[in-house]
Order: C-alpha cells, then sequence, then structure tokens
C-alpha cells in the first residue's frame, strides 16, 4: 500500500516553509478555522477518538492528556511545546519545525484552544538556533496574518505563541524539568503529583507535548479522527516519522505508518536502503538510545509503539540507530553512557553516581583492565538504577547496559579474557578521548 | 553539564572538590541594543515571572562579551531583580554558556552515537592534531576551542560540528585540515550550514 506523505509532503520544496505555500498547498490555517467554530470540548473528544499518541517517547494518548488538565481555575492555563529533541538518534522536529513551521504553529493554536490556554511556549534546545530564526520569523508572518494574536479570524479567541530557547540540557526535554527551565532554573525534574495538567508553568495548569504530536492536530481537526485511525494498525494510527542513522546507505527522515516493519525502514529502496558498503547487520536501537536493542530476527515487527514494545523494545521517539557487525557491544554501552553520565541532571543518587559507575567500569572493560567481577558489578549498578529515580532518566541510562549484556553477553566476557577490545572498528580513533573534561 | 569533571578512582580526591568563583571581570552593563532587546523580550512572560527570561539575559551578555564574567551576571541579576547565586546557579548548570574566555570559533565536536559510529573520534582527532589543542583548549591563535559535545539532533547528517551558532554537517575526518584552513580564510563563510537551512 503507498503511503502519501501528510507532515512531510513538501519539506523538499524550496519556499515550502513560507506562510503562502502552507496556505495554498497544505490547506493552511483551514483546520484552525474549522476549531474555531467548534467547542474546544468537541476538540478534544476528536483527538481522543484518533487515538493520537504523543510522538515524544511515551506515546501516551494526547487526548487523554488534555483532558486531564484542570478546568475550573481562575488561573491561566499553558500549552509547553516540547521542541528540545535531545534523544540520541532523534532529528524529526528538527525538520518540521525548520521545512513545516505552520503547521507546528497552527497545532499550538489549536491546542490552546482545545484547553483554554491563551499562551503557548515553544522551547527549542539552544542548539537549533538556525531553526529559531525560521520558527520565529514564520511566527511573526502568522501574526501579521492575523491567525495569533487577539481575536483571531473573528471569533474573540486570543492565542500567542513564543519560543524560548533553551541552553544545552538533555534533561530539560523531561516535561517537568523542561517546565523548570522555562522558569528560569536548572532543568531539574519535580516530584509528581501534582502532575503538569493540574500544577504545571508556573503552578497553572499545563500541557506538554511533542512538536510531531502538535503538528497532527490541524490534520486530525481537518481530515477527521477516522481517517487518522485508519493510516495505522489499531491504537497507533497517524502518519509517523522515523529518524534513521548509523550505518545505512540513505540516512535520513522518513515519514509512514506504522504498518511499515524495521526491515522495510532499514532495507527498503524508499526508506533507508540497506547497510553502507553492505555490511552485516548486528543491531537496531529503535526509538533513540533509551530503549533496549533488536537483533535480526526482530526485523520483520511493525515499527509501531504496541508491536515494538511486544518484541521487547520502545519506539519511544522513533530514532533507529542502525550498527553493522563493526561494532563491539561494550563500546556501545561506553558511548551511551558517557552520553548519560554528562546529561544526568543530579537531582537523585542512583542515576546521578551510578552513570558515573557505569561509564567507569565500561571504560575500563573497553581499555583492556576488566576483571571478572565487573560484569557482575555492572549489571548490580545497573539493577540498582532502574525504578529507583525520579524520572525516566534513569531507567533510560541503564537501558543500554542491561540491553546489550543480555544480547551479546560474550562480547563483555571476551573483553575480560582477552585484555582488550576485541572489535577495533576502522571508524574509531588511535588514541580516543574519553571522559571529556567539561 | 557533568558533575564528574574528571575524577579518578581514588576515592580520596572525591572530597576535595574545588570550588573556583568565575572571573570578576570589567564593568558590564548592556549596550542600549541589547538591553531593548532584553526589555522586548522578558514581555513574552508574565509581569511576576521576570526569571523566565535569564536564559536570553545570559545569552545577550554572552554574546556582547563572548562569555560570561561575575560583573556580567550580576548586572543580569539586576535585570531579572534575583540574586547573583541565582544566576551563578543557572549558568553553571547549562552547557552553553562559558565562564572562561573562548576562541573566535567554538568547534564543538557531537561524539554521541549516530556520530561515533560514522567517524567523530576521528574527526575530534584530527581537529586536535591540526590545532595542537587538547579537547576543552583554545589554540595559540585565539581562534579556536575545541569541545566534545553529546546528540546535537542532527544524526542523519553525521559527523556533526556546531561551530558557534551555526553548523557543518557529514565532516568528514580527512577533511578536516582543509575545513580548519577554510574558517581561517572565509570566517563564518566557510561552513556548510545546516543542509534543511540552505536548500531554501
Ligand atoms: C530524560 C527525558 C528526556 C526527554 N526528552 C524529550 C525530548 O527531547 N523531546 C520530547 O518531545 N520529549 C522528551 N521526553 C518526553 C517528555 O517527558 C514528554 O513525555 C513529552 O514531551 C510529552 O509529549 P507527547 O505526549 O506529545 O509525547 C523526555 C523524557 C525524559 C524522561
Ligand atoms: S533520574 Fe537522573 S535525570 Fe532524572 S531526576 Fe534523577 S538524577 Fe535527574
Ligand atoms: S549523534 Fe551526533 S547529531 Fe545525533
Amino acid at each position: 500500500m503507498a503511503y502519501e506523505p501528510v507532515l512531510t509532503k513538501h519539506c523538499a520544496a524550496r519556499d515550502g516553509y513560507t506562510l503562502d505555500f502552507y496556505v495554498k498547498n497544505q490547506r493552511g490555517y483551514e483546520g484552525l478555522r474549522k476549531a474555531l467554530a467548534l467547542q474546544p470540548n468537541d476538540i478534544i473528544e476528536q483527538v481522543k477518538a484518533s487515538g493520537l499518541r504523543g510522538r515524544g517517547g511515551a506515546g501516551f494518548p494526547t487526548g487523554m492528556k488534555w483532558q486531564f488538565v484542570l478546568k475550573d481555575t481562575p488561573k491561566p492555563k499553558y500549552i509547553c511545546c516540547n521542541a528540545d529533541e535531545s534523544e540520541p538518534g532523534t532529528f524529526k522536529d528538527h525538520v518540521l519545525m525548520e521545512r513545516n513551521p505552520h503547521l507546528l504553529i497552527e497545532g499550538c493554536a489549536i491546542s490552546c484552544y482545545a484547553i483554554g490556554a491563551k499562551v503557548a511556549y515553544i522551547y527549542i534546545r539552544g542548539e537549533f538556533y538556525h531553526v529559531q530564526e525560521v520558527l520565529e520569523a514564520e511566527i511573526e508572518k502568522a501574526y501579521k496574518a492575523g491567525f495569533l494574536g487577539r481575536n483571531i479570524l473573528g471569533s474573540g479567541f486570543d492565542c500567542d505563541v513564543f519560543v524560548h530557547r533553551g541552553a544545552g540540557a538533555y534533561e530539560a526535554g523531561e516535561e517537568t524539568a523542561l517546565i523548570e527551565s522555562l522558569e528560569g532554573k536548572r532543568a531539574q525534574p519535580r516530584i509528581k503529583p501534582p502532575f503538569p495538567a493540574v500544577a504545571g508553568l508556573y503552578q497553572c495548569p499545563t500541557a506538554v507535548n511533542n512538536v510531531e504530536t502538535l503538528c497532527n492536530v490541524p490534520l486530525i481537526v481537518l481530515n477527521g479522527p477516522e481517517w487518522f485511525a485508519s493510516l495505522g494498525p489499531e491504537k497507533n494510527g497517524g502518519p509517523k516519522l522515523f529518524c534513521i542513522s548509523g550505518h545505512v546507505k540513505r540516512p535520513g527522515v522518513y515519514e509512514t505508518s506504522m504498518h511499515t516493519t524495521l526491515r522495510e525502514l532499514v532495507f527498503g529502496e524508499q526508506f533507508a536502503g540497506g547497510m553502507i558498503d553492505e555490511r552485516p547487520f548486528k543491531a537496531i536501537i529503535p526509538g533513540g538510545s533509551s530503549v533496549p536493542l533488536l537483533l535480526e530476527q526482530d526485523l520483520d515487527t511493525p515499527a509501531s509503539f504496541d508491536h515494538i514494545q511486544k518484541a521487547g523494545s520502545l519506539l519511544g521517539s522513533a530514532g533507529l540507530i542502525v550498527m553493522n557487525d563493526s561494532v563491539c557491544a561494550v563500546w556501545l554501552a561506553m558511548n551511551l553512557l558517557h552520553f548519560y553520565r554528562h546529561e544526568s541532571c543530579g537531582k537523585c543518587t542512583p542515576c546521578r553516581e551510578g552513570t558515573d559507575w557505569l561509564f567507569k567500569l565500561l571504560l575500563r572493560l573497553e581499555s583492556g583492565d576488566g576483571q571478572p567481577k565487573d560484569l557482575d558489578l555492572l549489571f548490580g549498578v545497573s539493577t540498582n538504577i532502574v525504578g529507583k529515580t525520579l524520572c525516566a532518566f534513569g531507567d533510560a541510562a541503564a537501558t543500554p547496559v542491561l540491553s546489550t549484556m543480555k544480547l551479546f553477553r560474550g562480547e563483555y566476557e571476551a573483553h575480560v579474557r582477552e585484555g582488550r577490545c576485541t572489535l577495533p572498528a576502522p571508524w574509531r580513533a588511535a588514541h580516543p578521548v574519553v571522559a571529556a573534561h567539561q | 553539564m557533568s558533575f564528574h569533571p574528571k575524577m579518578e578512582y581514588a576515592p580520596a580526591r572525591f572530597h576535595k572538590s574545588a570550588r573556583t568563583l568565575p572571573d570578576p571581570g570589567g564593568d558590564f552593563t548592556y549596550t542600549a541594543e541589547n538591553q531593548a532587546k532584553f526589555d522586548a523580550n522578558v514581555q513574552r512572560y508574565p509581569p511576576d515571572q521576570r526569571k523566565s527570561a535569564i536564559l536570553y539575559a545570559l545569552y545577550l551578555a554572552q554574546r556582547q562579551q563572548g562569555f560570561l564574567t561575575r560583573a556580567a551576571m550580576a548586572h543580569v541579576a539586576g535585570q531579572i531583580r534575583c540574586t547573583t547565586a541565582d544566576v551563578e546557579d543557572v549558568v553553571s548548570y547549562y552547557t552553553m554558556f562559558y565562564t572562561k574566555p573562548v576562541g573566535t570559533y567554538v568547534l564543538n565536536v557531537c561524539r554521541t552515537l549516530s556520530c561515533a559510529l560514522l567517524g567523530a573520534e576521528r574527526v575530534t582527532e584530527a581537529i586536535s592534531e591540526k590545532l595542537g589543542i587538547k579537547v576543552g583548549e583554545t589554540d595559540a591563535s585565539g581562534m579556536f576551542t575545541l569541545i566534545e559535545v553529546e546528540c546535537l539532533g542532527a544524526c542523519d547528517r553525521a559527523p556533526v560540528v556546531m561551530v558557534n551558532d551555526d553548523w557543518e554537517e557529514r565532516l568528514a575526518p580527512e577533511q578536516v585540515g582543509e575545513f580548519i584552513d577554510h574558517v581561517r580564510a572565509k570566517g563564518r563563510a566557510a561552513f556548510t550550514g545546516c543542509h534543511l537551512h540552505k536548500e531554501k
């Protein structure tokens, strides 16, 4: 079944990002017009009926999240758009914001109307400065055209959309940490409950949604929830962006339905086109660095939230990292633990100290000084992080270790036995800099 | 940020966390242009939530003088109407603020998985050899600082290097020498930029 892209169809067009192009070719802001004629609650019902699940990582139903947003309160309400996109292997929001910014702007406006908010903040990671410039220029145009601001399209509804620039912190992607950061503090998560839907930004009811999630909202309003649900497997409807990187011929962002299997995404001619230099496939991380690895035998799994979960991993942020047989499992875990150790926000001890110990143990194994007891130690430290931390970061950080140890235990043992890395890859440096001093 | 700056196994070391205050620096006030920018930005937030503008305020100060001194942080504290400790708390958490002078071009090499699979380690190594500096250092001419960063969100264009606010994508280790020479000769114009940006 041929799939017709709806989110990224015009992303390659030269002026595809402009307001004029959006209005002419994508029925731009028709969804907003249609939404403003409905009751806010009807929009929430439509989003619920569509089965839209959050694209930021957890796959939580968006309609339900909005329904939880406290209604009877004199306080203002807020939409926070999560454009932090720091999960290793993920780069889809980047494309949407830069090449189809008005879809997000329209999504923000409709979502604000649905939950009764008047302001949406788009929290964008500091490294995406070039994206922010585009986004702010286009928001300016949307204001001039009357799609944002006071009394939008004569409906009496007011809505502002502001971009807020982060400053380099992966943890700012966690929803309560994002709120803290927006309030001008360190990006460290809050203890839940209360959930953001009750007391979020400035202690007001707030919905935090990923960029891709909000981009789907205008499409649902415009084409109806049935259309949306029919695009994918049951409970996994709608278009989905997949970010494919690593050892593949054509890495990039591909839009398709969640019927598509991992094998098609990695090897399909219209997708990543197979492995570079035809080297054998070793493993894939299907959902950004925080999820367990899958092997060759799992590749026929459809890339949907539920199917991938059944196969023993998670779809997460749909960042597919593909690796060939030159990748050493211990090195892989070490690379990712360097990331987690660096990005831990430091609020809970198991995560802050555990990531450091895991990294040190992996570094010791990888550089050939590993001891037999290190394997048990790695397992022990990892399992003492899982489930004992404030946010999902802790579990995510232990995952690369637990997953590689389960699938490639032989490689860990070989490191200890031989006193060296048994798979020195050609793309590695002769004297790699590890544990940067920043 | 990292809580683990560079520690050996020896546990005695853990107790000696040295706290160095950032450089006090000379007098600092925003230029009239930056003051106007700040005053406009702070309007985005409710009147009693000025602190939300702190990251923006720090970016302005950093752009004005290259890095953040204590005088600059005190100025930001005045603008936000918070304490200098609040400002230092924020500055020390986020990786994109510098409390020491950096080169004209800060080369932020992404070292996370997807980039590493395509040779990011060798890119760092090549830059390091070409400029004769280690990660975290600035070269003798004061033009380049080399830093390793985590995933930049453009893994399909690996290896990625962020140079100040600009991007250089698909920088193969073999091209590093030529790339540095280009930057020396042409400045900002040498960067390939984000491909999505350029396609316009
Ligand atoms: C450590 C951590 C990092 C996260 N980073 C991001 C991120 O960069 N972008 C994102 O959209 N969601 C991220 N999330 C998920 C958010 O917490 C939240 O679930 C999401 O923004 C909700 O939006 P959604 O319902 O539209 O998916 C992260 C979660 C955790 C625990
Ligand atoms: S699990 Fe880690 S990142 Fe999350 S709050 Fe605790 S220390 Fe911070
Ligand atoms: S791993 Fe380098 S940009 Fe994502």
